[in-house]
């Protein structure tokens, strides 16, 4: 029996692995010793186990533990990243550069940059979503004192040159900041040969739990930071606070666990993903958004022409889908990612993101493809210009009338 | 070999089994982002609104005021620096016992060009009220006192105080009530009448798990975000909710306020207990003449290293602190002590002993029997020393 909704929406957030969650627990009952207690075993036993969970977090990115600080989550890493970095470097020049199709997160920081003075560029990808190594050279400026681009899209699952604009950085003395959150276990991540100064993690998008995140900085060359949190000087001195020892052992040993996993996971979720196409490339005026070969295993982000997105997510609520990133997804404004790569916004209204993962079975995507071809189907014989194309009217001739 | 006997608790507690139990599910099953229009998002958000009533609820406030962030001293950044992001720079006035989760933030400010005085307390830790009334004649645009501190447990009239600041034209007054919720009964209402315009408390603190914490924030009050990006929590903390810890905050939360009371007597009995032991052994406890928390006791003996005293009672098989857990690491004697006049050779030996509901009097016993001997140990030891 399948359970319903069917759960395909990993990139918004995914379950927290079982053997995760059984290792978490006994932090929140015997274990709950404050780690920066020093004066009893209370604290050491949780200290040694946040240092332990560090060093997993470490090894999946080949990092240096003492490169890794504890954040409250990706958000709150790239906040830090961004902010701290540019305050610390401001001497050096007032000039950031990021991508219009980076998560609300980047976007959001980059505009509270513009009004403490900083000047953002924000670049524009291709029609597959990747960005343009000349556009990004030619975005360069003297001034230029930090770039962030992120590894993987939430929405379209693109990856992005990464090695490539590290080079271009590194070459310039630009602090180069990388938002990681989608890319962890599905895209191998070397910070010994990427020239990557800041990256930002997530727990909840790798199996770990919600509420923990870290921030990768590099130490050689050395990146500093000016704090946003400031308290106790926990983390030397980069982020304030108690550190909630149960959701960073979840991060560690998630992180741990997708070291070991990847390899095989992502070959099975990448099959899982390619039947789900394959199953839905039969239905006309499908197209797949973003590019099928810079892109992780487990994304597949389709418009379905010619059906209304609103109808369309009412019609297959069987399926736990998104329409755009679960951020924006309260919104009903077309994806600003799909916009960003030339989709009109009918077709970007009528996207639907399918994120696959652990749990997911074949048994799932094919109901999914099913349903998929039913709704679709029946929602287009209620569409009058499906109606029309049907007729062979090319609708881009049609004058439609004020109303 | 016993089972160490934990006397920690204003470090953090540990979460009540309950509390575990209804976090459980979030952490397998309900696997939901609560921003997502699914059915598993929106039992996510349905989770949140829940734990937002009963952290509402513990402090009398409305739910709609709750915004929750991943800890106290976040809260409290967001405030100080969220409040003053959207003032010209001032006065700022922080009383000199703060958590440094409050004093940091605000020293950060001078940076901003922010003006920072620190409100004296007297010899018992209470803020100076004659100081504080001159200190309100500056009309500082943020206040901030601590309801209840988290080394010598004494509890500040904030109402009063806040009165006070309002009268005198004060701006945004805050109160980090971190240490109190759950161990005192906090009215925020009330406290928003008198003229308090935000409150903090933490989960990790009153028996829920860590990665959780509230700003109860009167909303007439404008604040910048800290952290930017997706716009949750009013656009005032973005970042994917922490639901599991959301919902066992919630929880704890219940939990405290209905046993509140009988928990409230059960410390009053062992902390009388406690003190009658100390004071027997030739102790020094701090802030006595004070309103304190019923579960805290800060003390010291004159010519004992507290870090050393610590140390010894751990062995013994008692977990109590040396100072702040977070600055623990600090060899300075406490600036709470310092603040409140007390000699440094003394300061440096302050131990604090923090019960929790589940202590008992027999633990109690065997603590000041443990200690009897420890002190009786490193007083020789000191002896031959000299």
């Amino acid at each position: 029996m399948l359970k319903l909704p069917i759960y395909l929406d990993y990139s918004a957030t995914t379950p927290v692995d079982p053997r995760v969650a059984e290792k978490m627990i006994p932090y929140l009952v015997e274990k709950f010793g404050n780690p920066a207690s020093r004066s009893h075993a209370f604290g050491w036993e949780t200290e040694a186990a946040v240092e332990e969970a560090r060093e997993e977090v470490a090894k999946l990115v080949n990092a240096d533990p003492k490169e890794i600080v504890w954040t409250s989550g990706a958000t709150e890493s790239n906040n830090l990243a961004l902010k701290g970095a540019a305050q610390f470097y401001a001497g050096k020049g007032k000039h950031v550069i990021t991508v219009k199709t980076e998560h609300k997160a980047v976007l959001d920081t980059c505009r509270e940059l513009e009004r403490l003075g900083f000047e953002v560029t924000y670049l524009d990808v291709v029609d597959n979503g990747l960005l343009d190594l000349e556009v990004f050279k030619a975005a360069l400026r003297p001034d230029t004192i930090l770039v962030s681009v992120m590894m993987v899209n939430n929405e379209i699952g693109v990856i992005q040159p990464i090695a490539e604009i590290g080079e271009i950085c590194r070459a310039k003395g630009i602090v180069f900041h990388v938002d990681a959150a989608q890319a962890t276990g599905k895209v191998v991540i070397d910070l010994a040969t990427l020239k990557v100064d800041l990256m930002s993690f997530s727990a909840h998008k790798t199996y770990g739990p919600k509420g923990i995140g870290a921030l990768y900085v590099r130490r050689k060359p050395r990146i500093r930071l000016t704090a946003q949190m400031h308290g106790g000087g926990h983390e030397r001195g980069f982020r304030s606070g108690t550190l909630a020892t149960h959701q960073i052992v979840g991060m560690g040993e998630a992180f741990r666990l997708a070291r070991l996993e990847m390899g095989a996971e992502n070959e099975r979720v990448r099959m899982l993903r390619d039947r789900l196409l394959k199953g839905l490339s039969d239905i006309e005026h499908v197209y797949v958004n973003g590019d099928m070969e810079q892109r992780v295993p487990h994304n597949l982000n389709i418009s379905f022409a010619y059906v209304e997105g609103e109808s369309l997510l009412m019609a297959i609520k069987d399926l736990a889908v998104s329409s755009g990133s679960a951020c924006t997804s309260a919104s009903l404004e077309p994806s600003y990612v799909l916009r960003a790569l030339g989709r009109e916004d009918e077709l970007a209204h009528s996207s639907i993101r399918f994120t696959l993962g652990r749990f997911t079975t074949e048994e799932e995507v094919d109901y999914a493809i099913r349903l998929l071809h039913d709704k679709i189907g029946r929602l287009r014989e209620l569409s009058p210009l499906w109606e029309m194309v049907q007729e062979g009217v090319d609708l881009s001739t049609v004058q439609w009338a004020a109303h | 070999m016993f089972a160490p006997v934990y006397l920690d608790h204003n470090a953090t507690s540990p979460a009540d089994p309950a509390v575990v139990e209804a976090m459980l599910p979030y952490l397998s099953a309900q696997c939901g982002n609560a921003s997502s229009r699914h059915e598993y998002g929106r039992a996510a958000r349905r989770a949140i609104d829940e734990a937002r009533s009963k952290v509402a609820a513990a402090v009398g406030a409305h739910a709609s005021e709750v915004v929750f962030a991943s800890g106290g001293s976040e809260a409290n950044n967001l405030l100080i620096k969220g409040a003053a992001a959207c003032l010209k720079p001032g006065l700022l006035a922080v009383s000199s016992i703060e958590h440094p989760c409050v004093i940091r933030p605000a020293e950060q400010l001078r940076k901003r060009g922010w003006t920072l005085h620190r409100l004296a307390v007297d010899a018992d830790g209470r803020v100076d009220r004659e100081r504080f009334a001159a200190a309100m004649v500056e009309r500082p645009q943020i206040v901030s006192v601590m309801l209840a501190n988290n080394e010598t447990g004494v509890v500040q009239d904030v109402e009063s105080l806040a009165t006070q600041a309002r009268a005198a034209g004060a701006g945004c007054f805050h109160t980090d009530a971190v240490q109190a919720v759950g161990k005192i009964a906090v009215d925020f209402r009330r406290l928003n009448a008198a003229g308090v315009h935000a409150l903090t408390l933490s989960a990790h603190k009153l028996g829920g798990p860590k990665g959780a914490a509230a700003l109860v924030l009167d909303k007439r009050l404008d604040i910048e975000p800290l952290i930017a990006g997706g716009g949750h929590e009013r656009g005032l903390r973005s970042g994917t909710e922490n639901v599991a810890a959301i919902v066992g905050f919630g929880v704890a939360c219940e939990l405290a306020m209905e046993r509140l009371e009988a928990r409230g007597r059960q410390f009053l009995t062992m902390r009388g207990q406690l003190e009658l032991g100390l004071v027997g052994l030739g102790a020094t406890l701090f802030g006595q003449a004070a309103e304190r928390l019923p579960n805290t006791v800060y003390f010291a003996f004159p010519e004992l290293d507290g870090e050393t005293l610590v140390g010894q009672l751990d062995r013994a098989g008692y977990a109590v602190a040396s100072g702040a857990a977070c600055s623990s690491a600090n060899p300075e004697p406490s600036h709470v002590l310092q603040a409140m006049g007390v000699a440094p050779e003394l300061a440096r030996g302050a131990v604090r002993v923090s019960l929790g509901g589940a202590n008992t009097v027999e633990e109690v016993d065997g603590f000041l029997a443990a200690l009897q001997l420890t002190v009786l140990k490193l007083q020789q030891l000191t002896a031959m020393a000299v």
